[in-house]
């Protein structure tokens, strides 16, 4: 007899730089946009998005695993904001 | 004086660390790899400069989990006297050793040049030869070395005297003009700028070589 075979988990962290946070490479991109004529742009702030592939026996488990993960190593707290979205995958 | 110099993969100033304290004060350098799980006995211990893990993630931050690091943080508890330079400095805000973070410079310039600075506070061991006011030059070489931390984390920083050097000029817009902080205790120190490099007059100066005789001078030691 075989078991079940573990649920398949993909998430999407997105990190940030916390609004407090001075943005140079954010401003800089904005500044670009504006001179290509993007005129109603205001503001820019440039983030990273990070895809996790993983495995685990629910969706609850998968969401503790990447917020701790998150808080842990994908972001810094003192700079950073983050936030998940989690979506199960078919085998 | 015996003095073990992290190595990280992508590090490139652990060398030039290793030189300056060996060659110009003649300390006993021991190269400590990242794998590593315990340390020698040792009297100090610095983590140099460089791009570890090619700065993935955010610079320091895959550093800051490597297995010496917790060696690390068990030697600075104990008192050991810990200094963090430029990515090393990144690598202990990292690793929660010290207080804020590094980013991306406020002109987004890599900025290399000799930059004035003045001693905020010697209460670490590292800056005993110095006084508060005192002014010294060295070198600086980042891209993301502008110190940020929180309102409450500033006034915490300058209630326990733990803002040790301050740049004259801000050349990267950290906050409070800081270029270098220790933790509470005064026993680690991360600053930006590079005393390794200004230890030889023929390098371009000395200021460096005071930072670690001080140490000497405090540990008692030769």
């Amino acid at each position: 007899m075989t078991s079940a075979p573990m649920p398949h988990f993909h998430a999407t962290v997105r990190v940030g730089l916390r609004a407090s946070v001075l943005d140079p490479a954010g401003d800089a991109v904005c500044a670009a946009a504006l001179r290509l004529g993007h005129s109603a742009i205001q503001s820019i702030r440039i983030g990273k998005a990070i895809e996790v592939q993983l495995e685990a026996p629910d969706a609850a488990t998968a969401r503790r695993q990447l917020e701790s993960l998150s808080a842990q190593l994908l972001a810094n707290p003192v700079m950073e904001t983050w936030s998940l979205e989690l979506h199960h995958q078919e085998n | 004086m015996q003095v073990g110099v992290v190595v990280f993969p992508g590090a490139n100033c652990d060398r030039d660390v290793g030189w300056a304290l060996a060659g110009c004060l003649g300390w006993r350098v021991t190269f400590l790899w990242h794998q590593d799980a315990t340390l020698p006995k040792l009297d100090a211990l610095i983590l140099p400069g460089g791009f570890s893990y090619g700065d993935y993630l955010r610079c320091g931050a895959i550093a800051s989990s490597a297995p010496l690091l917790r060696a690390v943080a068990d030697f600075a508890a104990m008192g050991g006297p810990v200094l963090g330079i430029c990515n090393g400095f990144q690598v202990l805000t990292e690793a929660g050793l010290l207080p804020g973070g590094l980013i991306r410079n406020r002109g987004l310039h890599f900025i290399c040049r000799d930059q004035r600075l003045q001693v905020a506070s010697c209460c670490s061991p590292w800056l005993c030869r110095f006084a508060p006011g005192d002014s010294l030059t060295l070198p600086i070489a980042h891209g993301e070395g502008c110190y940020h931390i929180d309102p409450p984390g500033l006034r915490q920083l300058e209630d326990n005297h733990q803002i040790a050097l301050c740049y004259l000029d801000n050349p990267n817009g950290s906050i409070g003009h800081i270029a270098g902080v220790s933790n509470k205790a005064g026993n680690v120190l991360g600053l930006m700028p590079h005393p390794e490099r200004a230890c030889d007059q023929a390098t371009g100066g000395t200021d460096g070589q005071v930072l670690f005789q001080g140490l000497v001078d405090r540990l008692g030691l030769s």
